[in-house]
């Protein structure tokens, strides 16, 4: 028997030795905290104008989802750090974290002023939490508003190999596949960084193609919906055929939506191919190649039949990646990961798929 | 020749009841003679002279060119002439007996129930009603329709709906899934509060300009992405429903949504209960689980039917969600159609299939 | 198996001002396609939901090297079902949207195995010829 699977050393939450967890959130710093980060120009603004915490509603820091109440506490980085550390790495025993810091920068409308901060909070990441604990990672925060800035901050920062890809916010100015984006994948590929695209928005459209919501937990349920309709335009715009090797992580994305919508996506190409002649492989090959889901959350019952007919509708075990979301609250105590995954899955997703997903781990 | 051609694995479906069909689409043959005789010349003339603006750039239709002509099927435009589906002889040689519908629901459609001048849309939206009893429902007892309005305005929905309830010819409320405020809004209440007061469901169609972009990062390139982001469409405005209390408040309405595909509503309803679980300070006014309101309220039309590999894994699917809330439509005329002997081709149980064909329909309308 | 025999179908002058025409032989809908001296048969079924073929586009086929390029060739040999658009070689049958793994070869030389049906049908052809002034059909 495969040692890493002994029961003995695994835990009841089921965590190999050695996983990697794809998607666990940082706290975001506070704009003091911050500040020692932040270029001269973009700090005297900070005072000068009163510039405030740059906290996107999306993620409100009391909601129920935002942090399980037994996960709460001060929010500067060194407590984060240390709750993390209890929690998550020691308590849960993973091996590897890969942080996505939510702070929201991207909502700005000046790309300038994003890009100063994207960098003051990569930076700060950096320094903060990458530099305090060798078992995590990050990925670099790109000022989403200009393609040209996303790539001077991947070229700044390709160098550390800590960061091991890049996040995107699920709803931005343009659906994420179209040419404006481009140049930030061209920079992804050639450096083997995946796009982890994160639940989230830049709040530049209504949450939903029927306008805006009036209750958090619309917005954050549209996150699903935002999501499939990602995929749909990755793969209509040709980015794949553009950049083959493009890896594209959905982060905080759901992924039991997925069958039901490749079969609907798979039937539509077949008789629109001729309209986006370049779509030359029927999407669900497309996904196989190119798209990875972190785990969490699992929209599904508690139900280990259900869940086993989804893997078989899903219809292969290396399209998940083994993520917690830790702090936010998909699970109670510490079954990160629902029953009706078998041992071969489980090992593919904590381990497997990710070495061969990020090149820099 | 060395082309070999298998038999077709999949099973056709012989449904010895007639057919209870969802979703069709008559025509006017033209506006100006089935329709316009309905309008007021002052509001004849307002046409010719600006058009029927909506939220969309274009005069004429949508901004994302269809996949078809008229976005139907090739063979279903009328020996006589005019446009798809605006012949009853036609409809019922091509459709009604060769697919031994006995009830079909029709659903006007590119009639501007969003018209941005409301005074028009309350306009055209009256004629509309009275253009399907005079050429269609009263001539074809098999043919229903459906009580269009102008949604914006719920005062004059609800006067329609007060007109028309009540006849044999209707039977359902109709909306556009692409609303500029989600459906769930307050401010739709006094049309569902009449529509459940009369017994109607409200049948909700995709497409509709609402103004708003079809996802939540703008407007995509493509028309593959504008037809597939329907079905998100949908799950947005089933969220928006059952997040904003509105079956809570209103206990007897019921919702057909139309067109938008059914496979995803069992993830959606998991997701929707997941997410109530924790928000309950903020969705107080939501008294059950998403899934279990959706489950007594929401009913999908199976048309465009998603086709898995493995059929068996729909069927999987619909179990999720109940056999009795799937409705067939065939979406006749238009391109996309499903043939009642092939949209399902698994083996079904006599109770499954009677009631995906038939019993499910009768229900949710309410008829006998 | 049964011989096959011939079966006059149509005259050549049919085809005056169209280049289709639908046909039964042996109880089976068939439709004939003339692009030019040639001749192609086909069962007058889609595959994939039943859609009547005659109705249908010929059309080009339409390939990319990359988002935004489009290349055309074949013209008017690929049928676009009337109903679903999907796209069939009028020369091989073979459904051209397909999964990668039966796509070896290109469009238009492929040889049809019967496992290659998983999740498209291909067209079942039939063999039609021009003998004088009448068109046969060998089934």
């Amino acid at each position: 028997m495969d040692t890493l699977l002994d029961p003995e050393t695994r835990g009841a939450n089921r965590i190999i030795p050695g996983a990697v967890d794809c998607d666990v959130h940082p706290a975001s710093p506070a704009m003091k905290e911050l500040m020692p980060y932040l270029d001269d120009y973009l700090s005297q603004s900070v005072v000068d104008r009163g510039i405030e915490q740059l906290t996107s509603v999306h993620y409100p820091p009391n909601a129920p989802i935002t942090c399980r109440e037994d996960w709460r506490g001060p929010g500067d980085a060194a407590s984060a750090l240390k709750r993390m550390q209890t929690h998550l790495l020691d308590g849960m025993g993973v091996g590897t974290a890969i942080l996505n810091q939510m702070l929201g920068i991207q909502i700005l409308f000046n790309a300038d002023m994003g890009a100063a901060f994207a960098r003051g909070l990569n930076d700060f990441m950096a320094r903060e939490w990458l530099d305090k604990d060798d078992r995590l990672r990050a990925s670099m925060v790109l000022p989403q508003q200009s393609p040209e800035l996303c790539v001077d901050e991947i070229e700044r920062l390709a160098g550390d190999k800590r960061f091991v890809q890049v996040m995107m916010l699920v709803m931005g100015d343009r659906p994420l596949g179209h040419q404006m984006y481009w140049p930030i994948y061209r920079a992804a590929e050639k450096h083997g960084l995946p796009i982890a695209i994160h639940a989230g928005s830049m709040y530049r459209h209504p949450l939903t193609g029927v306008g805006w919501s009036s209750y958090h937990s619309q917005d954050y349920a549209a996150n699903a919906v935002n999501f499939q309709t990602t995929v749909t335009s990755l793969i209509a715009e040709g980015v794949f055929t553009k950049f083959p090797n493009l890896k594209v992580v959905m982060s905080e994305s759901g992924w039991t939506w997925l069958p039901a919508y490749l079969w609907r996506m798979d039937k539509y190409w077949h008789g629109l191919r001729m309209l986006t002649p370049w779509v030359d492989r029927l999407p669900r090959e497309i996904i196989a190649d190119n798209f990875r889901f972190t785990l969490q959350p699992v929209d599904a019952p508690p139900d280990r039949a259900v869940l086993e007919k989804l893997m078989e509708h899903v219809g292969t075990e290396d399209l998940l990646l083994f993520s917690t979301d830790y702090p936010h609250w998909q699970f109670d105590g510490t079954e990160c990961v629902p029953d009706g995954f078998s041992d071969s899955q489980l090992r593919k997703m904590m381990i497997d798929t990710p070495k061969a997903t990020y090149s820099r781990l | 020749m060395n082309v070999e051609a298998r038999p077709n694995p999949l099973k056709t479906q012989s449904v010895e009841l007639g057919i209870a069909d969802c979703d069709v689409h008559p025509n006017p043959a033209s506006l100006e003679d089935e329709v316009f005789p309905f309008i007021e010349q002052k509001w004849r003339d307002y046409i010719a002279t600006y058009g029927m603006v909506q939220r969309i750039g274009f005069a004429g239709g949508t901004q994302y060119p269809k996949g078809q002509p008229r976005a139907s099927r090739r063979d279903s435009y009328p020996p006589e002439g005019g446009p798809p589906a605006s012949s009853l002889s036609f409809f019922r040689e091509q459709h009604l007996d060769a697919h031994n519908v006995d009830m079909a629901v029709m659903i006007p459609l590119r009639i501007g129930q969003a018209l941005q001048n409301m005074d028009l849309a309350v306009a055209v939206c009256a004629a509309i009603n009275e253009w399907q009893t005079e050429f269609w429902t009263s001539k074809e007892p098999r043919i229903k329709g459906s009580i269009v309005m102008a949604y914006e305005n719920a005062d004059a929905c609800v006067q329609q709906i007060e007109k028309h309830a009540h006849k044999d010819d209707f039977v359902q409320i109709s909306m556009l899934s692409r609303t500029p405020d989600p459906m769930g809004h307050r401010k739709y209440w006094p049309i569902y509060e009449a529509a459940a007061a009369n017994g109607l469901p409200v049948g909700v169609h995709a497409f509709g300009y609402g103004g708003n972009p079809p996802t939540g990062g703008g407007y995509p390139s493509y028309y593959i992405e504008d037809m597939m982001a329907h079905a998100q469409s949908c799950q947005a405005l089933i969220t928006s429903m059952v997040y904003e209390g509105v079956f809570d408040r209103i206990p007897d309405l019921k919702l057909v949504i139309v067109e938008g595909g059914i496979a995803w509503l069992p993830s959606l309803m998991w997701r929707l209960d997941k997410i109530w679980e924790k928000n309950r300070l903020e969705l107080s006014h939501v008294k059950r689980p998403p899934s279990e309101i959706i489950r007594q309220h929401v009913w999908l039309t199976s048309q465009p039917i998603e086709e898995p590999d493995n059929r068996q894994q729909l069927v999987e699917a619909i179990e999720w969600m109940g056999w009795d809330r799937v409705l067939y439509a065939s979406d006749y005329p238009h391109w996309d159609f499903d043939d009642p002997k092939r949209a399902l081709p698994v083996q079904l149980t006599k109770e499954q299939r009677d009631g995906f064909f038939r019993g499910n329909a009768y229900k949710a309308y309410g008829l006998s | 198996m049964a011989e096959r025999q011939k079966h006059v179908v149509a005259k050549v002058s049919d085809f005056e001002g169209t280049d289709r025409k639908l046909v039964e032989v042996k109880g089976r809908p068939i439709v004939i396609f003339k692009k030019g001296d040639e001749w192609f048969g086909m069962l007058d079924r889609c595959p994939h939901q039943g859609g009547s073929l005659c109705s249908g586009s010929l059309i080009s086929w339409v390939e990319s090297s990359g988002p935004g390029d489009y290349r055309m060739s074949r013209k008017d040999e690929i049928v676009r079902c009337p109903w679903h658009g999907w796209e069939f070689d009028i020369r091989t049958g073979v459904a051209c949207a397909r999964p990668t793994k039966y796509r070896a070869r290109p469009v238009g030389v492929s040889v049809v195995k019967s496992e290659e049906t998983e999740t498209v049908g291909n067209l079942e052809l039939y063999d039609v010829s021009r003998e004088g002034d009448l068109v046969v059909v060998e089934l």
